[in-house]
């Protein structure tokens, strides 16, 4: 592989496993948090899937950049050389805030996956072999919420929409690319992420007016920023409790 | 094209597969880690060996206990150099649990995926009949998809009323 296609891999396989830390981070704010016991638990397992795919490809990061460790993606970057999708360190919020953050965005990692599967890169297609089957179970679970809320009370449909409209600017986003993302596709290492989004959009409005909610205006202002590690006012919160304990004992070890 | 590790059962070099097979999963005592699948290929290299594992959820938490119970099994025998070696692809399935880990798994209070990945619904909808691992009875409902570990979700049986965990398709 060239020295300009591997550094360019190395920051995707970042960028994704960015995003899975932090939104598998966040999802576990709900560890002893849920609803009740069983959503307690549902959080806290699809926590784990995100949290160890970000490990996967933390590892494989690391393999690239001259054998860092996978600790180090995690715990010793600052907030702006995190390159996650702004849609994964948005806050919770209420359960249908996370429930609208988990169809926007399991459906993005799910396609992306199918993709991924036909990566000319070893690596990166046997990880998607593995994302691809987790994300299943995450879109399915997303989804079932979404009918449930949305086609529910009152009540519950207010909040299933609050969600839906809130987090909307950040969907974009999802599918922002890189200049370097370019020699990647040439190279069949990855699809075009910007191309996704039309099959995301019909997936996720699907969802959306079968729950009996009203689609966002697909026209609406969108942030950006995430890919050159411009973040929210979240990132800094998220990173400040992620990463205590390696900065108040260096170099620590279980 | 991604190059797999094929599982080739002819060539099994019996005293390394029955130490693997003596190492059972630290969640699920009644499975070893043969009947899970999780242990890809064994190699004698010189006086040691050279294990090949793969992961089963990419979060699970027991692989790394996995891993350290294998490497230990080994060296207790006298192996040395134990070299542990993971691999992501194939991508563990549960269609590699054999019948009688199935078995194993219901006598255990598990009800086993009925299903093989090759059924669609496996994955995006519902399995066909999930059994009640106490009563058998085919009258059960899902509580959640997600239960005690990565791989089990929570089922309960409406006939006999029990709770019951059930070994996800994947």
């Amino acid at each position: 592989m060239s020295q300009g296609t591997n550094s360019a891999l190395i920051k995707f396989v970042i960028r994704l496993g960015d995003s899975n830390l932090i939104l598998g981070h966040r999802l576990s704010e709900w560890c002893s948090n849920g609803p009740f016991l069983e959503e307690d638990i549902a959080m806290s397992n699809i926590a784990l899937d995100y949290i160890g795919q970000a490990r996967v490809l933390y590892s494989y990061a690391g393999k690239l950049d001259g054998g860092k460790n996978e600790d180090y993606y995690a715990y010793e970057r600052r907030e702006h050389e995190f390159t996650n999708a702004l849609l994964c360190e948005s806050a919770n919020g209420d359960f249908g805030m996370t429930v609208a953050r988990q169809l926007y965005y399991s459906v993005f990692a799910y396609a992306l996956c199918n993709e991924l599967l036909k990566s000319k890169d070893e690596t990166l297609a046997g990880y998607a072999g593995k994302a691809v089957k987790e994300l299943a179970y995450h879109v399915r679970h997303a989804t079932d919420w979404t009918l449930r809320l949305g086609d529910g009370t009152e009540e519950s449909n207010k909040r299933m929409q609050h969600g839906i409209d809130e987090l909307w600017m950040y969907t974009h986003d999802l599918f922002a690319t890189l200049e370097s993302d370019k020699e990647l596709v040439a190279a069949g290492i990855i699809p075009d992420v910007a191309a996704m989004k039309g099959a995301w959009l019909e997936h996720v409005k699907d969802v959306i007016q079968r729950a009996t909610l009203t689609m966002p205006d697909v026209n609406a202002w969108q942030m950006e920023g995430s890919r050159t590690g411009r973040h929210t006012e979240n990132i800094g919160y998220i990173i400040a409790e992620l990463q205590y304990v390696t900065r108040a004992y260096p170099g620590c070890e279980w | 094209m991604t190059k797999t590790i094929q599982l080739n059962t002819t060539e099994r070099d019996p005293e390394l597969w029955a130490i693997a097979d003596s190492v059972v999963d630290p969640e699920i005592p009644v499975l070893t880690l043969v009947d899970l699948g999780v242990v890809r290929n064994l190699k004698r290299i010189d006086k040691g060996v050279e294990v090949t594992i793969t992961p089963t959820y990419t979060g699970c938490p027991a692989m790394d206990a996995m891993a350290a119970d294998l490497k230990r099994a080994f060296e207790q025998r006298g192996f040395e150099p134990v070299t542990m070696k993971t691999v992501l692809s194939p991508a563990w399935t549960t269609d590699w649990l054999s019948d009688h880990a199935k078995d194993k798994l219901n006598k255990y209070g598990i009800a086993p995926p009925p299903n093989s990945t090759a059924d669609k619904n496996a994955l995006l909808g519902k399995p066909k009949e999930v059994k009640c691992p106490r009563c058998a009875s085919t009258n059960t409902t899902m509580i959640s998809n997600f239960g005690s570990t990565a791989c089990k979700a929570l089922w309960k049986c409406e006939d006999c009323k029990e709770p019951f965990d059930y070994f996800k398709c994947i």
